[in-house]
């Protein structure tokens, strides 16, 4: 019990006094999901919303690939990113292995599928006459599309929460095409992992204890969106 | 007097899916400032046709000409639709205040926002909806979103407004409140105005011309007087309200008249005919009186025949009287002269009505 008090009072001490390590690490962090969370956002969007518009043969099949991409392990991600990075890969030539930017790749490649997925079924949940609608007031194809992209605000706010929430709290792709690099690629996942496996459990605990503010703090704005969906 | 200018032309329209045929109009020519309902079951191809004619429903085989320039050619699909104006079953409404919901059509034109304002205010009071301007589109009840809908379409200030079947969803009392209202409006604009329902007399009520719609096709279009009253076929017919509908062979000739032998009596009907020709007979409920006496002394009604009541059922404002004068009849009588005259199941009465007011259809005439 010892092990744990201490270490718990310890992560607070840390905490409070904004210890410039595991501040380091927590902004570290942000930057780099909140960076993949972009992309995804806008790639998961925009092809989403593209697929869930067009009738095309074989578009079930697509939609179940993407369906089936929300759920891709982390861990094999990382393994495909690493070899396409790795030195003798495709995309060694790059020499972005071991680097935030492999990790952000590597997120993005996490994150987008979770976006697309929501995003589609976000936009299929719409009135199917209110394309109508919408075309009918005078809209170009692309106004129309941007309408119904407002009117899908909520649902779509919960996919991009969904993505964050994924790759923030991911370590399996972090760690193996990242490599836990001192203040270069050490983001709060892979930092646990280590400093738990050394057994330094007040950095451990203070950065446990982030990672479950931020989870909290997702799940804050998801529900606040399904409530605010409820109220109709 | 007015000039009248065509707005709108179709010409050989057909919508075929999946080798159904959905539409099938040759043609029809709409009149600027006139209202014209498209009546007719469901399935009839209303919607289609409401659809087609606003290039929402692509592709289709045909022509559309508005104003005398054919669409894709000389006007753009989209510089065209700009000058229509579409309200459906559903207000389908945004996600935002109803003022925005109201502006979003002039946003999209890229109005600016002063003058949008002020389009939008002066609709909104039109409307009777101006107190509900900053509230959520979606805690409206159904007759303000309804109106909501409606103000969003005046707003663009359309050549051609087009409803499909806006008052189905609402209850009766907010349905004629609002029928009156637009009735009002679509008079003071002057709009040019198409709209499809299956209920006959809100189309009575608003329209200049009906046209009766069934399986893709226009079966017949004309003032409502005549779509009602003088109805094609029995399909019409039966459409349109025509309760009685008899089948009989013509069995006399005379001057300008022939009667026509149904159920054991002879009904005399205006026009002219050949004798031995199957023909089928309409009379609307509404031109059949009923009296308690036995005589036709003083009426100039051709047709009086006695009768038993069979079945007497109440259509809230009137009642609706079968009888058995050998064929079956329809009367509708006023709920005082029910009382009147002591109208009960099983009374033998005297039912009279016009040779004028029998409809002819040769059997056979599709």
């Amino acid at each position: 019990m010892d092990l744990i008090l201490d270490g718990i009072k310890k992560a607070f001490w840390l905490l409070i006094t904004f210890d410039p390590e595991v501040m380091g690490i927590t902004l570290l962090s942000l930057q780099i999901s909140g960076t993949a969370t972009l992309v995804s956002l806008l790639i998961g969007i925009s092809t989403g919303t593209a697929i869930a518009l067009s009738q095309f043969p074989g578009k079930r099949f697509i939609v179940s690939l993407v369906n089936t991409g929300m759920g891709l392990p982390p861990v094999v991600v990382g393994l495909f990113v690493t070899i396409f990075l790795w030195r003798s890969g495709p995309l060694g030539f790059l020499g972005i292995l071991y680097t935030p930017t492999a990790m952000i790749l590597a997120q993005t490649v996490i994150a987008t599928p979770i976006v697309m997925g929501i995003s589609l079924a976000a936009i299929q949940h719409l009135p199917p006459k209110l394309r109508l609608q919408i075309l009918a007031l005078g809209a170009t194809r692309l106004q129309m599309v941007w309408i119904l992209i407002k009117e899908a605000k909520l649902p779509l706010l919960a996919g991009v929460m969904a993505g964050f929430g994924g790759v923030i709290s991911e370590v399996g792709a972090s760690i193996m095409v990242g490599g836990n690099i001192k203040g270069y690629s050490r983001v709060l996942t892979t930092a646990t992992v280590m400093e738990t496996s050394r057994g330094n459990f007040d950095i451990a605990i203070a950065l446990g204890i982030i990672l479950l503010l931020l989870a909290y703090f997702i799940n804050l704005i998801l529900t606040q969106i399904q409530q605010r969906e409820r109220s109709r | 007097m007015n000039q009248s200018i065509t707005i709108l032309e179709a010409e050989n329209l057909k919508v075929k899916r999946g080798g159904a045929t959905l539409l099938n109009i040759p043609s029809l020519s709409i009149e600027k400032g006139e209202i014209l309902a498209l009546i007719g079951p469901n399935g009839a191809g209303k919607t289609t046709f409401l659809q087609t004619l606003s290039y929402l429903l692509t592709p289709f085989q045909g022509e559309i000409f508005f104003k005398g320039k054919k669409v894709e050619t000389h006007i753009s699909v989209l510089e065209y639709r700009r000058k229509l104006a579409m309200v459906f079953q559903d207000p389908l409404l945004f996600d935002t205040t109803v003022f925005n919901n109201v502006a979003s059509g002039l946003k999209i034109r890229g109005m600016k926002r002063k003058e949008i304002a002020d389009r939008v205010m002066e609709q909104l009071e039109r409307f009777g909806i101006s107190h509900l301007s900053r509230r959520s589109a979606k805690t409206l009840s159904g007759g303000e979103a309804q109106r909501a809908s409606l103000a969003r379409a005046f707003v663009l200030q359309p050549e051609i407004l087009l409803l499909d079947e806006p008052f189905s969803s609402l209850d009766p009392p907010t349905r004629d409140s609002l029928i009156e209202d637009l009735e009002h409006i679509l008079q003071q604009t002057r709009t040019t105005a198409l709209f499809a329902t299956h209920d006959r007399l809100e189309a009575l009520r608003l329209s200049d011309r009906i046209a009766v719609m069934n399986a893709g096709r226009i079966l017949q279009i004309g003032s409502p007087g005549e779509v009602m009253n003088q109805p094609i076929n029995e399909f019409v017919a039966l459409f349109v309200g025509v309760e009685t509908i008899l089948t009989g062979k013509v069995v006399k000739k005379d001057g300008g008249t022939f009667f026509t032998l149904v159920g054991g009596q002879e009904i005399e009907v205006v026009g002219s005919a050949h004798l031995g020709e199957a023909m089928v007979l309409c009379i609307r409920p509404e031109n059949v009186t009923l009296s308690t006496r036995p005589s036709r002394e003083g009426s100039s009604a051709r047709n009086v025949f006695p009768g038993r009541i069979e079945k007497i059922v109440s259509l809230g404002l009137y009642q609706k009287v079968q009888l058995n004068c050998g064929f079956p009849l329809v009367a509708y009588v006023t709920n005082p002269s029910l009382e009147e005259l002591s109208l009960a199941e099983g009374k033998e009465v005297t039912a009279s009505f016009k040779a004028t007011a029998v409809t002819a259809i040769k059997k056979g005439e599709s």
